[in-house]
């Protein structure tokens, strides 16, 4: 029984669509990743997933509950075991590292000052970030932002945890020390993890299941193995990253022979 | 022809579209206010940032305001010499409009503009998405907050603006050209009343506060998420502000003074 399902799922932005019969099934434990050129809809998935878009067609079923069914109370209970990390981290401005993982626990328990002080300081420890705790975000580097919003997505200790774009724009270090993070916490806190990324080569490495998307269908999915071996040309394109193929290098339009020998004279 | 009929067409939809938005987005602020009485620190956080850092900027205006007032007014009731009525002009020129008036505008620049950039980057860099997806609903825990702030601090900043405006006209009047102050204060005292004027301003001043932090709010939440669409939603904070409070001034004078 998948933890997630998508079925039949359909989403325009004005007439343009973004997905056209997309299903997918999220497994509990797994570390499933959705993959895809830019401007897929990636983002947009897990923002479905989330209820804070509404699909125009098909369901989203997280934990045997319709997402987009559920009332506004019910929604926000079922976003209290759901983390999200986002790709700016999305971290508080006005609020310190400490504050910004406390402020979870603040908004949904009573828990006492002491006992907020040590569950912060744990989450913080596991990020490697409990000594920049007094920092304010904007004295950390990107990789640390998603670090702290990571410890921040885990505070209430979700049952899954969604990563949109975990990778980018970050240099060898923060990628390596993030990869280690998701794999690790996955593991250590029984997660389901669900990674939006571009990135093949991380994400292969710590991916049980990858679903690759394009032109608002489901291409190929399978293991990172299986998709390696894909005999699809576009698969292989995407995996290797190579410049040209059935996603061509070149805009389509008029061949470079017509621009060049036609008699149009442009004025 | 037809294309300026449809762009016109076009550009009505879109108001009307966005004044309903408005409006929707007003009615679920308003259901965030009432549990902020049990978490009021929420709310004095903002009175600090929107009301406390405006005192500056209302203070020197107000004075000077009043220091003009007292100059122009000098002028004109000399002719007449009636200069020793100087008190009167002036507390009723600020009290019934001038302070809330010349305040909300103010208000409307300095702590409407910072809301709405202050909204709108929140926007920008997910931090609203984030709270949403944290199970924490921004309208109750950011934009209710502000609301009350913005709706408490701007009667209190048009009091402060009138009373040092008075203060700045009656240092220009008895300090620089000579008004007797006993004339200055009693006149002002005797002819200044308490409900048709002082109240009629209380109650343009919480209008103001009301419609002003609504409009910076909405503009904040509704700008397109790009440093540009926030610059582009500040700029139409301080015009959208300035033409409703010019506007419903009118309207408030015509059903407050008209019959008189």
């Amino acid at each position: 029984m998948p933890l997630i399902k998508i079925r039949d799922l359909h989403f325009y932005r004005g007439n343009r669509a973004i997905f056209e019969g997309v299903n997918i099934d999220i497994y509990q434990g797994k570390i499933t990743a959705i993959m895809g050129p830019s401007g897929t809809g990636k983002t947009t998935l897990l923002r479905l997933i989330g209820g804070q878009l509404r699909p125009d067609r098909g369901t989203i079923e997280v934990d045997g509950q319709n997402v987009h069914k559920l009332s506004h109370s019910d929604l926000y209970a079922l976003r209290k075991r759901m983390g999200m990390l986002f790709q700016s981290g999305a971290l508080l401005t006005d609020l310190t590292v400490f504050d910004n993982v406390a402020f979870p626990l603040r908004e949904h328990t009573k828990l006492p000052e002491s006992m907020i002080h040590d569950l912060v300081l744990m989450k913080l420890q596991s990020v490697g970030l409990r000594n920049a705790r007094d920092l304010m975000p904007s004295e950390l580097s990107g990789g640390m932002a998603r670090r702290v919003a990571l410890a921040r997505a885990v505070t209430l200790d979700p049952m899954m945890i969604m990563y949109d774009e975990p990778f980018t724009g970050q240099d060898p270090i923060s990628m390596g020390t993030l990869v280690n993070l998701i794999h690790r916490m996955n593991d250590a806190m029984d997660l389901t993890s669900v990674i939006v990324s571009h990135d093949v080569a991380e994400t292969a490495e710590i991916a049980d299941y990858i679903y690759l998307l394009s032109a608002g269908k489901v291409i190929e999915k399978g293991s990172p193995v299986q998709l390696k071996r894909s005999s699809s040309q576009w698969v292989q394109q995407f995996m290797q990253g190579l410049p040209d193929g059935p996603v061509p290098f070149h805009y389509p339009g008029d061949t470079l022979e017509d621009d060049l020998f036609s008699q149009k004279v442009s004025t | 022809m037809i294309d300026a009929i449809r762009s016109l067409g076009r550009w009505g939809l879109s108001v009307f579209e966005r004044l309903g938005r408005g409006h929707l987005f007003l009615f679920d602020t308003l259901k965030g206010v009432p549990e902020l009485f049990l978490r009021f620190s929420l709310v004095t956080q903002q009175l600090f940032s929107v009301g406390v850092l405006s005192v500056f900027l209302i203070l020197i205006s107000g004075l000077f305001v009043g220091m003009v007032l007292g100059l122009q007014g000098y002028n004109t009731l000399v002719d007449f010499g009636a200069e020793e009525s100087l008190g009167v002009m002036v507390s009723l020129s600020l009290v019934r409009e001038l302070g809330p008036v010349v305040c909300a505008l103010l208000f409307a620049g300095r702590a409407g503009s910072a809301l709405t950039a202050e909204i709108g980057l929140m926007k920008s860099t997910e931090q609203l998405s984030g709270m949403e997806m944290m199970a924490v609903d921004p309208m109750r825990r950011v934009i209710a907050p502000r609301f009350l702030a913005g709706f408490i601090s701007m009667p209190l900043l048009a009091a402060l603006f009138s009373a040092v405006g008075i203060f700045g006209g009656f240092l220009v009047g008895h300090g620089l050209l000579g008004v007797d102050d006993g004339a200055f204060w009693s006149q002002m005292q005797v002819k200044t009343d308490w409900y048709d004027d002082v109240l009629n301003g209380v109650i343009k001043s919480i209008v103001f506060g009301f419609v002003v932090t609504w409009i910076a709010l909405f503009e904040g939440y509704d700008a397109t998420p790009t440093s540009e669409g926030v610059g582009r939603a500040t700029t139409r904070t301080v015009v959208h502000s300035a033409f409703a409070i010019l506007g419903l001034d009118f309207m408030l004078t015509a059903l407050m003074f008209g019959e008189e």
